[in-house]
């Protein structure tokens, strides 16, 4: 691993003020609300490699995301494209950073526009980077593009309200591969589609990956599509980090309490006569985390120090975890 | 059949449009046996909500059934009275709806939801009716629910509004429950759960359920049997295992490789080519023929009824030359 990863997540923190209106607090006496969405998440992808963030509604899977295509901005830490970091480049160098890396997103309902042609949404991109100014060789641009993901280029001529679900989520992939990039955060890509237009759409983006040498950031909550698509998987619980791990790895042998209640949680599908425990409890709120280990009341195995201090990322197990159980081999 | 609950024959429903009618669910038939679960998947658009909407008489208009007839218990339903309907609707057949938010009325208490519910459909007094509802709480599995019988609908989780809601469908001791896609606004951990609720009170209720879902996790974990449905059609209907293991209808068998495998690791998942027609694009013959891998000259030109293959029914006629017809 002596190569420079592609992208580096070091300590990345945000928070949100969640708090009522000023003159309300004060005549309610009441402090200011913050809720910590992301917390003192690491991470490094490696180029042409998928990694996958899973975890469930509100455990700060798409915060990240969002932050990685610096449409949020980190309260601390930061985020390191091809050694560079992201909040500290401007001008000329932040615009090629931000064309490097590009963003497909869940709802192609919404991520379209739905008052453009389906070319000029496309060809918006090449123009706003200023890859190729000559009309007609950005209309070739955008023909080749669309054949690359499944369509046609007459499609070009077409509104987003002609195409189905699937169909729209081609098109938001050929608008990120026209800025010609090399990292694509994919939030939730697929969860809006039936599984047969999913196959599909997983199908293509392992092509374009293989063709284009992309290098995935992908966000889901379907732990059988991750474990389809990701190199390495990272879980995440109300906004931090619990385990980190290859993918076959991460799915033979889970170490963290709650990495095993997920993969208990996932439904036998195939009907392979797996014993399912049924899982306890809901993920608390995040405006006011439990104190500790922020799984603790819903884990088997928490003792007093759970309660107390919070656990660090470390190496056990060939896993990387932040649990004590674990370090002190109390299972 | 002594046993059977519901008995659907020949069910069209079709929507009005200014271009002439849109045929939106076209020949369905099957049964539903006392206590038994019966799965419904299916992309979008393939017409499962529907099936359930025209059971249990809520068809937005312009739609309407249009032929076949709806039994229950052995009466005839699909032509009764909106009145009619009314007493049967709650009483004899349940609805879970997908969002549990919206299902809810917000500005009354959970109890107050629960005990007009079950007065409506049974002769309790007030002590006995909010008692009853207490033990509905209890059997969906809502932790203190003698305290939090007076909270309100957005003092609970998710989960537990879905838990509150599958109480609300039992309230009236129906025969029926209809759960139209109950986990999919849930998380996958909580989702786990509602499954073994829905599946564990309907089992002590006596109840039978129609499950109408697309995750096929849910169906194996949950359902007797399971029905397929494409393009408004039947496809597939079988017990559970057999449909998942050995399915014989081609959609079927392209529908289960196109799930991501936790068991073994795939390169490739299996692909359907295209997409599901729009309504008032399904080809003549068999609606899949298009898309179908071993499609052949009679799947073009005549449509395909319901062929049993061991223990499964499926609308192929590749089927239908094995048995030599």
């Amino acid at each position: 691993m002596s190569q420079q990863p592609l992208l580096k997540v070091d300590n990345l923190t945000r928070r949100f003020d969640v708090s009522k209106p000023w003159l309300n607090r004060m005549i309610e006496r009441e402090p200011k609300q913050i809720l910590t969405a992301v917390n003192q998440v690491s991470f490094e992808v490696e180029k042409g490699k998928s990694f996958a963030l899973v975890g469930e509604s509100g455990s700060g899977k798409s915060t990240i995301a969002k932050m990685v295509v610096n449409l949020l901005n980190p309260s601390s830490g930061h985020i390191y494209f091809d050694g560079q970091e992201l909040s500290q480049a401007k001008g000329a160098a932040f615009k090629s950073l931000r064309r490097r890396v590009q963003m497909i997103f869940q709802d192609p309902f919404a991520s379209l526009n739905p008052r453009w042609r389906v070319g000029d949404i496309i060809a918006e991109p090449i123009y706003a980077f200023g890859l190729e100014s000559d009309k007609l060789k950005v209309q070739k641009t955008v023909e080749r593009l669309l054949s690359t993901v499944g369509l046609t280029g007459r499609d070009r001529y077409k509104f987003p309200h002609e195409f189905s679900g699937g169909q729209r989520q081609r098109i938001a992939i050929a608008r990120a591969l026209s800025a010609n990039p090399e990292f694509l955060v994919c939030d939730e890509p697929t969860s809006a589609l039936d599984v047969s237009v999913q196959a599909q759409i997983l199908n293509l983006m392992q092509d374009l990956q293989d063709e284009f040498n992309l290098t995935y950031l992908f966000i889901s909550h379907d732990m059988s599509v991750v474990k389809h698509m990701a190199d390495t998987i990272g879980v995440l619980y109300l906004g931090g980090l619990v385990e980190v791990n290859d993918s076959q790895q991460l799915f033979n042998q889970p170490v963290h309490p709650y990495t095993r209640m997920l993969l208990d949680a996932i439904p036998d599908h195939e009907m392979t006569g797996r014993r399912r425990t049924p899982v306890t409890g809901e993920i608390p709120n995040p405006i006011n985390p439990p104190s500790g280990c922020p799984f603790h009341p819903r884990c088997q195995y928490a003792n007093d120090r759970c309660k107390q201090e919070v656990p660090r990322s470390k190496a056990v197990m060939n896993s990387t975890v932040a649990c004590f159980a674990a370090e002190e081999g109390r299972f | 059949m002594a046993d059977t609950l519901l008995s659907v024959k020949d069910l069209v429903v079709e929507f009005p449009q200014r271009r002439g009618l849109l045929r939106a669910l076209d020949q369905i038939s099957f049964d539903i046996k006392r206590g038994e679960i019966l799965g419904v998947v299916g992309e979008s658009g393939a017409g499962k909500s529907l099936t359930g909407a025209s059971i249990i008489g809520l068809l937005e208009p312009p739609g309407r059934v249009s032929g076949g007839t709806i039994e229950l218990d052995g009466q005839r339903i699909d032509n009764l009275s909106t009145a009619e309907m009314r007493k049967i609707r709650g009483r004899k057949i349940g609805m879970v709806f997908q969002d549990p938010l919206t299902s809810l009325n917000p500005i009354f208490t959970i109890a107050e939801q629960l005990i007009e519910t079950i007065q409506t459909h049974l002769k309790l007094s007030d002590k006995e009716a909010r008692k009853q509802a207490i033990k509905l709480l209890d059997d969906v599995g809502i932790p203190a629910a003698s305290q939090r019988i007076d909270d309100y609908p957005h003092q609970f989780s998710g989960g537990m509004r879905q838990r509150v809601v599958i109480a609300l469908a039992l309230a009236g001791e129906p025969e029926l429950i209809i759960a139209d896609e109950p986990t999919t606004a849930l998380d996958v951990s909580v989702q786990a759960q509602i499954i073994d609720v829905l599946k564990n009170t309907c089992k002590e209720h006596g109840a039978a359920v129609m499950l109408v879902t697309h995750d096929m996790g849910v169906i194996a974990e949950t359902c007797d049997r399971v029905a397929v449905m494409y393009a408004g059609r039947l496809a597939e209907i079988g017990p559970v295992r057999e449909v998942i293991k050995h399915p014989k209808h081609p959609y079927t068998i392209g529908l289960m490789g196109s799930i991501p495998s936790l068991a073994h690791q795939v390169e490739r998942l299996v692909q359907i080519p295209g997409s599901m027609p729009r309504l008032d694009a399904i080809p003549e013959g068999c609606a899949f023929n298009p898309r179908c891998n071993r499609v052949f000259d009679r799947c073009r030109t005549e449509r395909p009824d319901l062929i049993a293959v061991e223990e499964n029914l499926a609308a192929c006629w590749l089927h239908a030359k094995e048995a030599g017809a």
